[in-house]
């Protein structure tokens, strides 16, 4: 590597010839963890992405630096990616009819024309 | 319930499923044409893999790059304001790059192998940023014009396909507008000061404005295979379009200074579509190609980061630990 003219005063302190050779190692890779947010107290964690560390420790101080840099933060929590399970991703249609369960639904149990219906059978007075 | 619905990295085959596969295709398509997100653990077409890895990853590179040019400043910022300003937007723009690259692995490319492309100059990064920040206004000009150009990019790009990618596009662009606003600010100030900080200013201006037209890439007429690209949602806008988008909103913003641009062809036509002079894309394929003012000194600079920290990352390396792609 020839000389380098850099602008910046901090390139020209690094020592560049000292470490010439040898290629970046591929084979080695810090492991993921999925950080969760907490914006506020009473709030849900939610999910806000991922971080490489070594270790939960190293995580958490990732997570605050990424996902922790603005706004509000009550809580972060890391885990492990290998330690979360899921639903296969081919399998979504399962809940493909839920929305149509509509006996599940406040808004599907109306009793109002059965009332008045019986109010003015049995001459019950209105209100 | 299933455990490790991921696409590990030694999983060939899964990476490289064929496209023939009429039936998945064409539900993949019908995802996409219905404005649905596509997320990690779904089928997809192994070029569509491949051209969000590259894509997801230069971005991802740009960001990291990105920050060499501005971080020349840190320690001569004018004053303490300044100086915590640029701080915080560095800090921001290796963020980026390291919710981007997550962005990527999940598509079953590793950050490291990542890292070992950019250093070996297989993939590239955003050519703008082989330029040097030769002055305090460059600095200007970089916050406010190349984070401008780089905005209109990035909220195009939000509305993708690919959830992963969007989910952090969305946080980028959030801490983006603060990067804006700052040099905007910074490049109001030289404007509006002393003859010698326009002065100062107006050559920043000339400088960067080739590397600007060039930010967007070439010419729709020279560009290939996008088609594909914008039928997937991984390409939304073409590169003509984003440039004009981007001439829209900053040309006006640049001449109410009072500034000027050092191309006299420069004009927007009735119909909304700007005109330029000959941008030189032989520089831009000469720069992109290595050959700029600053190619080499922005990977020695990685790959000595990368090497010099070496030992740190193996000392903490835990052989037990089994990796998985990251989940979203």
């Amino acid at each position: 590597m020839a000389e380098l003219n850099s602008l910046d005063p901090r390139v020209l302190r690094l020592d560049l010839k000292k470490i010439e050779d040898g290629d970046v190692a591929t084979n080695t890779h810090l492991i993921t963890y999925e950080v969760f947010h907490q914006e506020k107290r009473g709030k849900q964690a939610v999910h806000a992405g991922v971080v490489h560390a070594s270790t939960p420790d190293m995580a958490l101080v990732m997570a605050k630096e990424t996902f922790g840099r603005r706004g509000k933060t009550a809580a972060i929590w890391v885990v492990k990616t290998s330690e979360i399970y899921t639903l296969a991703s081919e399998d979504e249609d399962m809940f493909e009819t839920t929305p149509e369960k509509l006996h599940r639904e406040p808004g599907f149990y109306k009793v109002r024309d059965r009332i008045e219906a019986y109010q003015k059978r049995t001459a019950v007075p209105q209100q | 319930m299933y455990g490790n619905a991921y696409i590990s990295p030694e999983d060939a085959k899964r990476m490289n499923e064929s496209t023939d596969d009429a039936e998945n295709l064409e539900i993949f398509e019908a995802r996409i044409t219905r404005g649905e997100k596509i997320e990690p653990g779904d089928w997809m077409p192994a070029e569509y893999r491949k051209q969000l890895i590259r894509m997801i990853e230069q971005h991802a590179h740009s960001e990291i790059v990105g920050a060499l040019p501005e971080g020349t400043w840190i320690t001569r910022a004018p004053n303490f304001r300044r100086k915590l300003a640029l701080i915080a937007k560095v800090q921001d723009e290796i963020g980026h790059g390291q919710l981007l690259y997550s962005a990527a692995e999940t598509l079953g490319k590793t950050r490291e192998q990542m890292l070992a492309d950019l250093i070996s100059g297989k993939s590239k990064y955003s050519n703008v940023f082989n330029y040097p920040a030769l002055t305090w206004a460059d600095v200007a000009v970089i916050g406010f014009l190349v984070d401008g150009a780089a905005i209109v990019n990035q909220v195009i790009n939000q509305k993708g396909s690919y959830g992963p990618y969007c989910r952090a596009l969305e946080r980028i662009c959030y801490e983006e507008s603060f990067h804006l606003k700052q040099g905007h600010d910074n490049f109001v100030y030289l404007a509006t000061g002393s003859p010698k900080q326009r002065a100062m200013l107006q050559e920043a201006v000339n400088r960067w404005y080739r590397p600007l037209l060039h930010f967007f890439g070439p010419s729709d007429r020279d560009s290939q295979h996008s088609e594909k690209l914008m039928k997937w949602k991984i390409k939304l806008a073409s590169n003509d379009d984003m440039r004009n988008q981007f001439l829209d909103q900053y040309i006006p913003k640049i001449w109410e200074l009072g500034l000027t641009l050092p191309d006299p062809e420069l004009k927007r036509n009735d119909n909304g579509i700007w005109e330029f002079g000959d941008p030189d894309w032989a520089e831009f394929k000469r720069v992109i190609s290595g050959d700029g003012p600053c190619n080499a000194e922005r990977l020695e600079v990685r790959r000595y980061a990368e090497e010099a920290g070496r030992w740190v990352r193996t000392a903490l390396m835990n052989k037990d630990e089994r990796y998985v792609v990251p989940l979203a």
